[in-house]
């Protein structure tokens, strides 16, 4: 250890042993690859929450596609108004309607359009913020002005009520499709803005100004360097609003105005089950438990994914 | 210099009675992270008398600004000391509480911050800031008093006019008038210790040795005790009377600044000494000038090749016609004035010069001096107002067709500044350097892995480094792949804006030699841009010195080196930290 007296300035020199030098900047061969979605792997790995949604999610996902492996019950066919109401009985564990169907198969066959509602949606908005967030903020402008004065008009409607005006006009041709396009038309804005913001950022880095001096076509390096960097807030956006898209759809049903009623949907159901909440609570618990728990895990990914795509958020 | 320094050690031996002002010993430093406990800082001892100065050197990470932070306990995140003892006058500081530090904050040990442009609030008036502070250390009892000693304070900090200047906001100062407020606003309660963490780092070269000028002629009047934390030896050498020498959280060496730069004796210290590139040039010169040099000859191969290689320019003698070739080049941007109005900005006026093939051209000058631009305009990124832009006789401009462009940029290629941000973070070192193979269709798949092999082993790196990202390399590294990209087309021309600038003094040093070793083996023309004259007199064959747009003063760099015609240029050379450190007997 240092043991100076510097009361006089005197010289002195740490032993080498005790200091040994390095080789200057040495790469470290030994390390472990990275990068940034490595190390959001890494995170998330360890985050029991993303264990939980993303398998929730899944199993969701799974009764939505396969709903006949979950209940041998055709849930419209057998509907018997001797059960109207009815509680919970061997076969039928969540009760019956009040015209008598089995609470049980039309949450489980319910699951199917409100995930198709919410997926189709995201994708929609997805691709649309993304191309005309990426075209405003890449190539600015003129451009820029007319994608961003119109994305703050549509902004400015609240998605659910835009969506119930519109709907209105459709009475006709609602299915879960039409939902998912009225919803995206009010809802892309977000996305659009928040790619913009991404790719101004990306675009001034000098590794966009190196592609280009290397003869890198302005289109390509959009593509190439630009957009793969500016994904990441865009990823965690769409996750959380999966969720938000599926409580959409459950509104406007609700409202009457989203899915027909012969379509089985959880915002159907809830809407139907307004008249008997009192005699029979099982009719709107539910199909509103399954629809909370579907919303939640969406919501707890994309939490957990924007903490991981976030290296600030990241814990030191 | 001498007489000043003796003077300064005349008047400290007076009040003291034996005992040191501070007293820094084997004092340790923890960092809690993610990867468990990093001692950032190892047994570092040091003392320091009262009005005498030292300087703590080091590289980013050696752990100074730490050791420094942790005398005033302002250690950032989960920094805490550990071990060890700090005493001030005798009083320990280590473990005591909250309060009492806060009284010994300000009025007894002062801080001037590193970056003049985030430490003042945007939102209150100067006066304001620094009215604050000299209520909240006691110093003035009202408000009108406190009015008047800021005054003074602003006074005697070089601010002219300060009486107006108190009711004027941050954004109204510039880069070196808002460090004088913050060096005015550290002294202001007088304090017995300064500590001046990298004081000068973000302004421009002659505002830093204004700055420091003044700081020095303050502290002395009051008879305060300065610790300087800088990365540069030069600086460190020229402003403090002792040195301490940080490395990998430990002290390597320390003493009296002169003794060191003379005779460094730990190997680190000979590297440090050896690398400075403010240290070589002023070695150089005094070879040139046949002066007896006090300051030790470079010990590391690394310098050693650099300096001959430097001292050997002259003789390349450069007969054949210019590579590029700038006459008269005008670069006007319009700027928003508010409402519809536009207005030009000339941010590069009439410039003309030759770089010739082979050699070095570098283009010196202070923020906001369009060299930058420059460099914009020669790689074709930023387009010509007036005038031409030769590369080896066709007109940049003239350049249209996809075919001829993408023809030009083979050829002329360039090496930016923040080595964190020249790569793509999503690409890896493989993908990066293969990029403008890609681009141009250079050779097959099999071919460019080769390419990229070859290019790393150029840039002296391992060839396992091609499966990393940009983020597992350090800035050095990472400056490296930039260069391997940029040769990867085996171009004429490297325009290097501020390349080795936000580098450590060894890993500039390393980079600069890489430069100038691949000058050699391939006949590669560099544009320089640079604020730095050091390492220009290191590198450079030709020098442009550039002010507000025009050259004021371009010739070879031996010429602009001995004997500066204009007086900028001299002031320019005259900040160089350690241009002052006497040499000879």
């Amino acid at each position: 250890m240092p043991n100076n007296d510097s009361r006089s300035p005197e010289h002195y020199v740490a032993p080498l042993d005790e200091t040994p030098l390095l080789v200057i900047d040495k790469v470290d061969e030994n390390a472990k690859p990275s990068n940034l979605w490595l190390d959001a792997w890494r995170s998330l790995r360890h985050s029991p929450i993303f264990w939980i949604s993303s398998s929730m999610i899944l199993f969701i996902l799974f009764v939505g596609l396969f709903p006949f492996l979950f209940t041998n019950e055709p849930p419209n066919n057998k509907c018997d108004l001797d059960n109207s109401n009815g509680g919970p009985e061997a076969g039928h564990p969540f009760g019956f309607t009040k015209l008598g169907c089995d609470v049980f198969a039309r949450v489980v066959y319910g699951a199917q359009p409100s995930l198709t509602v919410g997926i189709t949606a995201t994708l929609l908005v997805v691709i649309v913020g993304v191309i005309l967030g990426a075209l405003a903020g890449f190539y600015g402008g003129f451009f820029d002005t007319i994608i961003s004065r119109v994305g703050d008009m549509f902004f400015a409607i609240p998605v659910v009520l835009g969506a119930i005006v519109l709907m209105q006009t459709l009475s006709g041709t609602r299915n879960a499709l039409t939902v998912a396009l009225i919803l995206s038309i009010f809802a892309w804005p977000q996305v659009a803005r928040i790619t913009r913001g991404a790719v101004l950022s990306a675009k001034n880095s000098d590794y966009v100004t190196a592609s280009i001096a290397l003869g890198v076509t302005r289109f390509r390096v959009l593509m190439r360097h630009v957009l793969p960097n500016s994904l990441a807030p865009v990823i965690v956006v769409a996750t959380v609003s999966l969720g938000t898209f599926i409580v959409a759809e459950a509104t406007l049903s609700y409202l009457g105005v989203g899915l027909p009623s012969s379509v089985m949907s959880w915002g159907n159901d809830i809407s139907q089950a307004q008249s008997s909440i009192r005699t029979a609570p099982q009719t709107l618990l539910y199909p509103a438990g399954a629809l909370s728990l579907t919303v939640l895990s969406f919501l707890m990914l994309g939490d957990v994914v924007r903490d991981a795509l976030d290296p600030k958020a990241r814990a030191r | 210099m001498t007489q000043e320094s003796s003077h300064t050690m005349n008047a400290t031996t007076a009040p003291t009675t034996g005992r040191p002002l501070l007293e820094v010993t084997d004092l340790e430093v923890s960092f809690h992270t993610q990867n468990g406990i990093v001692n950032a800082v190892r047994g570092v001892s040091f003392s320091l008398n009262a009005g005498e100065s030292l300087a703590i050197v080091g590289e980013s990470g050696s752990g100074k600004s730490t050791s420094a932070t942790a005398i005033i306990d302002l250690l950032p995140g989960t920094g805490k000391v550990t071990g060890g003892s700090i005493r001030l006058d005798g009083t320990e500081l280590v473990g005591i509480s909250r309060a009492e530090m806060e009284a010994i904050r300000g009025s007894q040990i002062g801080y001037v911050p590193q970056d003049p442009m985030s430490n003042l609030n945007p939102v209150w008036n100067i006066g304001f800031q620094v009215m604050e502070t000299l209520l909240a250390n006691g110093i003035a009892k009202s408000r009108k008093e406190a009015e008047a000693k800021a005054i003074q304070v602003l006074q005697d900090a070089g601010l002219p006019d300060a009486g107006k200047r108190l009711r004027q906001y941050p954004h109204q100062f510039s880069g070196g008038m808002r460090q004088r407020a913050l060096i005015g606003i550290g002294l202001s309660s007088q304090p017995k210790l300064l500590i001046a963490d990298e004081p000068t780092s973000a302004l421009d070269v002659t505002v830093q040795r204004v700055i420091l000028d003044h700081l020095n002629t303050l502290t002395r009047e009051l008879g305060t005790s300065v610790i300087f934390i800088t990365h540069d030896l030069g600086l460190a050498a020229e402003r403090a009377e002792k040195l301490v020498v940080m490395y990998r959280g430990q002290v390597v060496e320390s003493g009296p600044s002169r003794e060191i730069l003379a005779n460094p004796l730990h190997p680190y210290t000979q590297r440090l000494v050896a690398a400075a590139p403010s240290l070589a040039s002023r070695r150089m010169q005094a070879v040139k000038s046949h002066e007896n040099v006090a300051i030790a000859a470079p010990t590391a191969a690394l310098d050693l090749t650099l300096i001959e290689r430097a001292e050997q320019r002259e003789e390349a003698a450069t007969a054949a016609s210019p590579i590029i070739s700038l006459r008269d080049v005008t670069k006007q941007y319009k700027i928003r004035t508010g409402g519809f109005k536009t207005e030009l900005f000339t941010a590069v006026d009439k410039v003309s010069f030759d770089v010739h093939p082979g050699t070095t051209t570098a283009i010196v000058g202070e923020s906001g001096s369009g060299k930058s631009t420059i460099a914009k305009m020669v790689l074709k990124l930023e387009d010509v107002t007036a005038g031409n832009v030769l590369v080896d006789g066709t007109d940049v401009t003239a350049i249209r067709s996809a075919k001829d462009v993408l023809a030009f940029r083979r050829r002329v290629q360039p090496v930016f500044q923040d080595p964190y941000g020249t790569l793509d973070p999503l690409y890896n070192i493989a993908q990066t350097i293969a990029e403008p193979l890609v681009v141009h269709g250079v050779g097959t798949a099999k071919e460019r892995t080769a390419r990229v092999r070859e290019l790393l082993d150029q840039v002296s790196l391992p060839v396992s480094t091609m499966s990393r990202y940009p983020n597992e390399l350090s800035g050095g590294q990472r400056q490296r792949i930039a260069v391997a990209r940029a040769l990867a087309l085996k171009p004429d021309v490297l325009v290097l804006d501020e390349a080795v600038s936000a580098l450590d003094v060894l890993v500039q040093g390393q980079i600069l030699n890489l430069l100038t070793e691949l000058q050699s083996e391939m006949g590669l023309s560099y544009l320089f841009i640079t604020h730095d004259l050091a390492v220009v007199r290191l590198v450079a064959d030709s020098v442009c010195v550039m002010k507000s747009g025009q050259i004021v003063e371009s010739a070879t760099t031996d010429e602009v080196f001995d004997s500066p015609r204009e007086q900028y240029t001299k002031d320019l050379l005259a900040a160089i930290p350690g241009a002052g450190i006497e040499l000879g007997a």
